[in-house]
This record gives structure tokens, C-alpha cells and sequence, in this order.
């Protein structure tokens, strides 16, 4: 796998809810092995741009490729075979309540690839012990574990099927900013020792500068401007400055209803 | 116009509504055959509805034959046919309320269990995760809970026929002055065995009904707790009144000659 190669490539993609255009024609190639992060407000699509190229969703229209091979309408079995390649972090972290944290932590090796439920769990103690959790977490519940340590489970589960893709969707939402500073060093790290390709959405532009090689920024169901992390202070596009910046006047205009 | 316009888009919402559930049946029902099989899984789900619920089911099932027995005795005393109790009970158990009663019960418990279960797992994206970890929501959730809904309730009627039917030998033997061993003979000589296989034909039906509607409500359950607490009452009451419409069609197609 080479550096540089378009991993993911996403064309014309639309998608609608009822009325609600959500996608509207968004272009966007991601390259093998680089962090590319993509911001903008709630509310502007950066989920469902992932929930389409995991095929979570289905797009209305438009190509998605993933090392060349088109996923839009693809059979069931070569949609599993294609979700073999990706790890994802859920903004909730989306543990699973009913098992304890190292089952969480192996169910893509168990469930997915049918380990053998002993290795998986050797597997899953690495994983934890690699995102700073001591073995004895393993066994508790997710419910008993504060929001920062479930993040870190999320990651640890992510990484543990050693994927190609890992999608990290808005991973310091809710934490406070030491904690998120944690998790994005974990993010960065982890990522780094896989090898691996990452695209994270947020909104949180400290977690942006930090892991990102390249940003991207969506606003109306479109990428307007994409760049290496480096310039987007300068990127002379009024929509991310006054993002980036945080500021109310400007021409982005917080729709009050999705 | 207008009124004709609405009726046919409740028409055409149903028909929606329809499809959606039939392609939801299908595909469910063939994970139940492809590998690979979560066996944990459909053991863990057939613990859940057959051992958790036997104690409702027999409570209910009891109460059940003992109010059977009191009311047919009260009614068949006016004719002086007080001798077809027994028969009135082991039939109406074994054919009607045992498997109805059942249905209902487990309908209460486990559908809006599922509902509610599946429905967090939805609103929490805890699906959406299944899906990315490679492991099909179709195959590992809904499947272990058709195959032990359509295997465990026919176990429980066994049981609830059993009880309700010993329940009735008691109120019977116990208040109504019934010789025990004459009750037993009346009990066994009027059954039958399609009376019996009928109950169990149903049960199996329902069992799959139930699981069938609490994960389709809960899978496609939307929002957060109020979507949820959405989800687990419509697994609930359209279990409960399926139950009822695939009584009629069951005994017509048993019983109708």
C-alpha cells in the first residue's frame, strides 16, 4: 500500500431525507495512509457522508470507490467483505452494554472473522493495554466506565481488527479538554502504528490541528475547501475562517431547524 | 377529493408499511439458515423466553383451568351436564387458552423486552457498530430470537396446558366434589391428539410473531427514549391483536370442516 494512492474516492454523492437535501453532488478523495479530517456545523452532513461510504446509508446518487472498487449497490456479502477493510469510532462510542468491556473490544475478531473467543481476548487485552487500560477494565461493564475510558474501549475496538480505514466520528465530543487532548494523542498514535488510512469529522478545531494532515470543510451537503492542515488559517475562504474561528457574523448561517 | 386523497395515502402508508415488514421477514428468516450461527446467542434468547417466562406463564395458566373449571361447572349445573367440565377444560386448554394466554404473557414480557433492547441498541448506534464490526444486525440479533421464539413457546403451552389443566382437576376434585380418578378419565378420554398439536402449531406461530414484531419495531425505532418507548408499544400491541387474528385463521384451518 503505497502513500499518496486514493484510498477512497467519493463522487457526485447526494442524499436526501424527505425534503431535506442533506449531500448535494459532495466530491471528496481520501489518500492511503493520510489523516484527513473533515469539518462543519451540526447538522451539515458530515455523518452521513461516513454512514454512505460505510454503507450504513444508501446514497440517492453518486460513486463511491474504495481501492477502486465501486460500493454503491454492491451485493450484501461484498459489502461485508468491503467492511473488513474499516474500524469506526462512534461519536457515543456505541459500546455494547449486554457484554463486558473485552468481549466489546474482540466482537470484530469473534463475531466477525470467527477467532477463537481465548485469542480474542489475549488480542483485547493488547488493544486496551495500548490505549492505557490495565486488563482488570476488561471485565467490567461499559456502564461502569467514565466517558474518557469508553472513548478509549471505542479506540481500542476500532483498532482491534487491524483495519485499513478507521473513521473517527466526532471522538472528543463530550470530554473535557484534557481528556480530549488524550484521545486525540491515542488517535494520532494508533493510527500512525497501523499504518492506517483515517478520516475523522468534527467540529473541535484543537482536535482538528492535532490530528489531521489534511482538512476538508462541508457546508450545504458540499466540500468548499480542502487543504493541508498548514493552511487553513490562510485559506482565504471566508466560509472556513469564520468557522475556524468561531465567529456568529459571516456567510455561514446556523439553520435554527434540520 | 381531499378525503379520498387521505384515505389512499393510509392505503398506500400501509402498503409501505406492509412491504417493509415482509422484506424484513424474509431476510430475517434466511440468516436463520446461512452461517455462521450464534449459537451462544440463541441459547442465551431461549433461557430469556422459555425459562424467565415460566413462571408468568404458569400463574397465568393456572388461574386460568381454576376459573375454567368454576365457570363451566356454574354454566353446564343449569343443564345437568356437569360431567363435561373436565372435557371443557382439557379441550379449551389445550386448543384455545393455553397457547392464547401464552401467546399474551410472553407477548407482554419478551416482545416489549426485544422492542426496547433492540431500540437502545438503535438510538445508540450500537447497530450501526454491529455493521461496521463485520457482524450482520439481521443475522445477530434477529435471527437467535426467532429460532428460540419459534421453538420456546411451544414448550411453554406444554407446560401452561399441563397447568391449567391440573389447575382445573383441583378446583374441581377440591370445591366441586369431583371423584379425582372419574375427572382424570373425562380428561383423557375426549382428547385428542390434533387437539394438542393444534395448540403447539399455535404456539410456535405466536412465538415467532412476537419475536418477529419486537425486533421489527425495535430495529426500526427512531429518536430517543420517546422512540424507544414508540417501538416497545407498538411490538407490543401488534403482537397482541396478530396473536389474536392468527388464532382465528389457525383454528379455521385446524377445525373447519
Amino acid at each position: 500500500m503505497s502513500e499518496g494512492r486514493v484510498k477512497i474516492s467519493v463522487r457526485d454523492l447526494h442524499k436526501s431525507f424527505g425534503r431535506k437535501v442533506v449531500l448535494d453532488g459532495l466530491n471528496l478523495d481520501m489518500n492511503a495512509r493520510e489523516s484527513l479530517v473533515v469539518i462543519g456545523g451540526s447538522g451539515s452532513g458530515k455523518s452521513v457522508l461516513i454512514k454512505c461510504i460505510l454503507g450504513i446509508l444508501t446514497p440517492d446518487s453518486g460513486s463511491i470507490k474504495i481501492d477502486g472498487e465501486e460500493t454503491v449497490g454492491i451485493s450484501r456479502a461484498a459489502r461485508e467483505r468491503v467492511l473488513k477493510k474499516f474500524g469506526m469510532l462512534f461519536q457515543g462510542s456505541a459500546l455494547f452494554d449486554s457484554m463486558p468491556v473485552w468481549e466489546n473490544v474482540a466482537f470484530g475478531l469473534i463475531a466477525g472473522r470467527g477467532m477463537d473467543r481465548k485469542e480474542a481476548k489475549k488480542i483485547a487485552l493488547e488493544k486496551l493495554a495500548a490505549v492505557g487500560l490495565p486488563p482488570e477494565v476488561g471485565e467490567l461493564s461499559p456502564a461502569e466506565l467514565s466517558g474518557g475510558m469508553q472513548k478509549r474501549v471505542a479506540l481500542a475496538r476500532a483498532i482491534a481488527v487491524q483495519p485499513e480505514v478507521i473513521f473517527f466520528d466526532e471522538p472528543t465530543t463530550g470530554l473535557d479538554p484534557i481528556m480530549a487532548d488524550i484521545i486525540d494523542g491515542l488517535i494520532v498514535t494508533c493510527v500512525k502504528r497501523l499504518g492506517a488510512t483515517a478520516l475523522s469529522i468534527t467540529h473541535d478545531m484543537v482536535s482538528t490541528r492535532k490530528i489531521a494532515d489534511r482538512v476538508a470543510m462541508i457546508y450545504e451537503g458540499k466540500i468548499i475547501w480542502d487543504g493541508p492542515v498548514a493552511k487553513i488559517d490562510n485559506s482565504g475562504n471566508a466560509y472556513v475562517d469564520q468557522f475556524i474561528h468561531g465567529k456568529e457574523d459571516g456567510p455561514i448561517k446556523m439553520a435554527v431547524r434540520s | 377529493m381531499n378525503f379520498v386523497a387521505a384515505v389512499g395515502r393510509v392505503f398506500l402508508a400501509f402498503l409501505e408499511a406492509t412491504g417493509r415488514l415482509a422484506l424484513f421477514t424474509g431476510a430475517a428468516v434466511a440468516y436463520c439458515f446461512i452461517p455462521p450461527f450464534y449459537f451462544r446467542l440463541v441459547g442465551r434468547q431461549m433461557i430469556d423466553i422459555g425459562y424467565y417466562s415460566l413462571p408468568v406463564v404458569g400463574m397465568t395458566a393456572a388461574f386460568t383451568g381454576m376459573v375454567l373449571a368454576l365457570q363451566s361447572y356454574t354454566g353446564f349445573h343449569r343443564f345437568e351436564a356437569e360431567g363435561a367440565v373436565a372435557t371443557v377444560v382439557v379441550l379449551s386448554m389445550t386448543r384455545e387458552l393455553g397457547p392464547v394466554m401464552a401467546g399474551l404473557m410472553v407477548a407482554g414480557r419478551i416482545g416489549a423486552a426485544m422492542a426496547a433492547e433492540i431500540g437502545t441498541m438503535r438510538v445508540t448506534e450500537q447497530i450501526d457498530a454491529l455493521t461496521t464490526l463485520s457482524a450482520n444486525p439481521l443475522k445477530y440479533l434477529v435471527a437467535p430470537r426467532l429460532i428460540a421464539g419459534l421453538t420456546m413457546l411451544p414448550l411453554l403451552v406444554v407446560v401452561a396446558d399441563i397447568v391449567g389443566v391440573f389447575g382445573g382437576f383441583v378446583v374441581s376434585v377440591s370445591k366441586l366434589g369431583f371423584n379425582p380418578a372419574a375427572y382424570l378419565k373425562s380428561t383423557f378420554d375426549y382428547l385428542e391428539r390434533m387437539d394438542v398439536i393444534s395448540g403447539l402449531v399455535k404456539a410456535a406461530v405466536f412465538g415467532f410473531i412476537i419475536a418477529l414484531m419486537g425486533c421489527y419495531a425495535g430495529y426500526n425505532s427512531k429518536g430517543g427514549a420517546q422512540g424507544v418507548g414508540a417501538a416497545t408499544t407498538t411490538a407490543v400491541v401488534t403482537a397482541s391483536v396478530l396473536i389474536l387474528c392468527f388464532n382465528y385463521i389457525i383454528t379455521e384451518l385446524f377445525f373447519s370442516r
